[in-house]
């Protein structure tokens, strides 16, 4: 597997180094791996951090910037954090009002933040710890660590940045960074395995004429395996699991995200977001925000997810409110 | 267990984690994110750099010393449930020479360490499935009028048997359970690395 790149001990320090040539705005800090903002709001803001594995990009350092993350943690490849490497992004946060962890519920993203918030309450900073799980492919989470955290993520840090911006406290970005999360679903399917730069060949095998339904965003595989289907039958897939769990009325206002996983093109993530609209309009679902791209990727994989968040008129306010950053700018 | 075979141990679990890198890596790919081994042995190289100057007293001071650069240095969930477990186990290791009764209550609370972070029991195919019947085989062994070699070594064997009969196992914790059924018939790459480092004690107290 071929792969821009120097040595696979090095990627995330190579990759952290571009990041700050190519964002004056975004002081990047290669030692500590911690990326913040240039220019630090003045004011006692509650910060908002949020960090996980690399190979996610622009999760989540894209997304810090005005309106958004004040700081950013990448580990490994898709490895979590450390717990000094977290707390060195959340005393950066502290502007004195206190700091928000946004946290994928993948178990060692949840361990890592947890050691850290207890390493910054014995500093005096203090913290309230988001956990996103808004994967509905994750059926029985009784058996499982429960529903991973995916394409939410975005919607999360987008409205709770937005909250604490214009000088929400603490609890209250936490608490519609919560129901953001409660008000989100998403599902996903791969048509590749990812190749990580230390394993060097794919996670797993998938022939070309299969798929794999209910993907993470770690390259690891799904809850099954079937034959390749039509673009609209697996959004009717997604859109079943998301709702059939989630329920929507025709009067129920939406933020729906189509999002590559980093190897498919642009011209099939628009032609499956034609889909979902169409599919949602069937159902006389209002689709009032849309974001299509590659925001939540898992390097190299060919794939799609879909989240689709139930949005209320503060959601829908704060969603369209001035953002700043490498990967999502508008308002401003 | 005194400062030298605390060192020696951990030696030798870092050269275990070097030569099984891949397996380690090829494990994961199947049931997780492919990288238990990378992460390992990231940990390890950073623990023999921490050790190589660190002025130890007592076993427990080298073995605290080790679980807190797994914590500050691995990431993921190994790096917590690791580096946790070592610090217990050195924190229980206080004087110069600890004795296998000592070593016992050590790794017991290692385990507890684990169990209070990832929440998991025996049959979830996690590091506690090799690492219970280690730690029991430990202590039956004690029982049996057994010294800390020979502890060690049937520890090595039972950790080696639970990491083989995790394979059997549909994953309830961690990455692998989000494949449900399909992650029966892969060896779990956790209980996989508990079961070098119980072989690693094993090798060093036989010297």
């Amino acid at each position: 597997m071929k792969k821009f790149i120097n040595s696979a001990e090095s990627v995330l320090s190579d990759a952290l180094a571009g990041l700050a040539a190519a964002h004056p705005e975004l002081r990047v800090d290669v030692d500590q791996k911690i990326i913040t903002r240039a220019t630090a709001p003045h004011r006692a803001k509650v910060g908002l951090v949020s960090g996980g594995g690399s190979g996610h990009e622009p999760l989540h350092g894209g997304f810090v910037g005005a309106g958004m993350l004040d700081a950013a943690c990448p580990g490994e490849v898709f490895t979590s954090p450390v717990p000094d490497q977290i707390l060195a992004a959340t005393k950066a946060a502290n502007r004195g009002a206190g700091v928000v962890h946004v946290v994928k519920n993948y178990t060692g993203d949840v361990m890592n933040f947890q050691m850290a918030a207890e390493l910054a309450a014995d500093e005096g900073i203090a913290v309230r710890t988001v956990l996103v799980d808004d994967d509905v492919a994750v059926e029985d989470s009784t058996w499982t660590a429960g529903r991973r955290g995916t394409g939410a993520t975005v919607f999360v840090e987008k409205i709770a940045g937005a909250h604490a911006e214009a000088g929400s406290d603490l609890d209250g970005v936490a608490e519609i960074a919560r129901r953001v999360n409660a008000a989100s679903r998403s599902f996903a399917v791969a048509l590749t395995a990812c190749t990580t730069p230390a394993a060097g060949r794919p996670g797993f095998d998938l022939p070309d004429d299969e798929m794999e339904i209910g993907v993470g965003i770690h390259g690891e595989p799904g809850r099954r395996r079937e034959k390749l289907a039509s673009a609209k039958e697996i959004v009717a897939t997604a859109l079943d699991a998301i709702l059939s769990d989630h329920p929507l009325a025709p009067t129920d206002q939406t933020i729906v995200l189509v999002n590559g996983l980093g190897g498919t093109p642009l011209l099939e993530l628009y032609l499956v977001f034609g889909e979902v609209a169409t599919a949602l309009s069937d159902k006389g679902i209002t689709v009032a925000r849309t974001l299509v791209g590659n925001y939540v990727t898992s390097l190299d994989m060919a794939g799609v997810s879909i989240t689709v968040c139930r949005a209320d008129e503060q959601m829908l306010a704060l969603w369209d409110a001035p953002v700043r950053t490498a990967a999502l700018r508008w308002g401003c | 267990m005194d400062v030298a075979l605390a060192r020696a141990w951990v030696e030798a679990i870092a050269e275990a984690i070097d030569q099984h890198t891949d397996q380690l890596t090829q494990l994961d790919s199947a049931v997780g994110d492919a990288d238990h081994g990378a992460n390992m042995r990231r940990g390890f190289t950073a623990v023999r750099a921490a050790l190589a100057e660190f002025p130890a007293e007592t076993p427990g001071d080298v073995l605290v010393r080790t679980g807190s650069t797994l914590v500050s240095s691995v990431g993921g969930a190994s790096g917590p449930l690791y580096g946790s477990a070592f610090r217990a186990i050195g924190k229980v290791l206080t004087g110069p020479v600890a004795d296998a009764g000592q070593v016992l209550s050590g790794l017991t609370d290692g385990l507890a360490a684990v169990q209070r972070l990832g929440a998991a029991v025996p049959g979830d195919k996690t590091i506690v499935d090799a690492y219970t019947p280690a730690v029991a085989a430990f202590e039956q062994e004690l029982w049996d009028g057994g010294d800390l070699r020979a502890a060690a070594a049937r520890a090595a064997d039972a950790a080696e048997e639970g990491m083989r009969a995790t394979s059997a196992l549909q994953a309830r914790k961690g990455r692998a359970s989000y494949l449900g059924s399909r992650s029966v018939g892969h060896q779990d790459p956790g209980a996989t690395s508990t079961a070098l480092v119980f072989r690693a004690l094993a090798e060093v107290t036989a010297r």
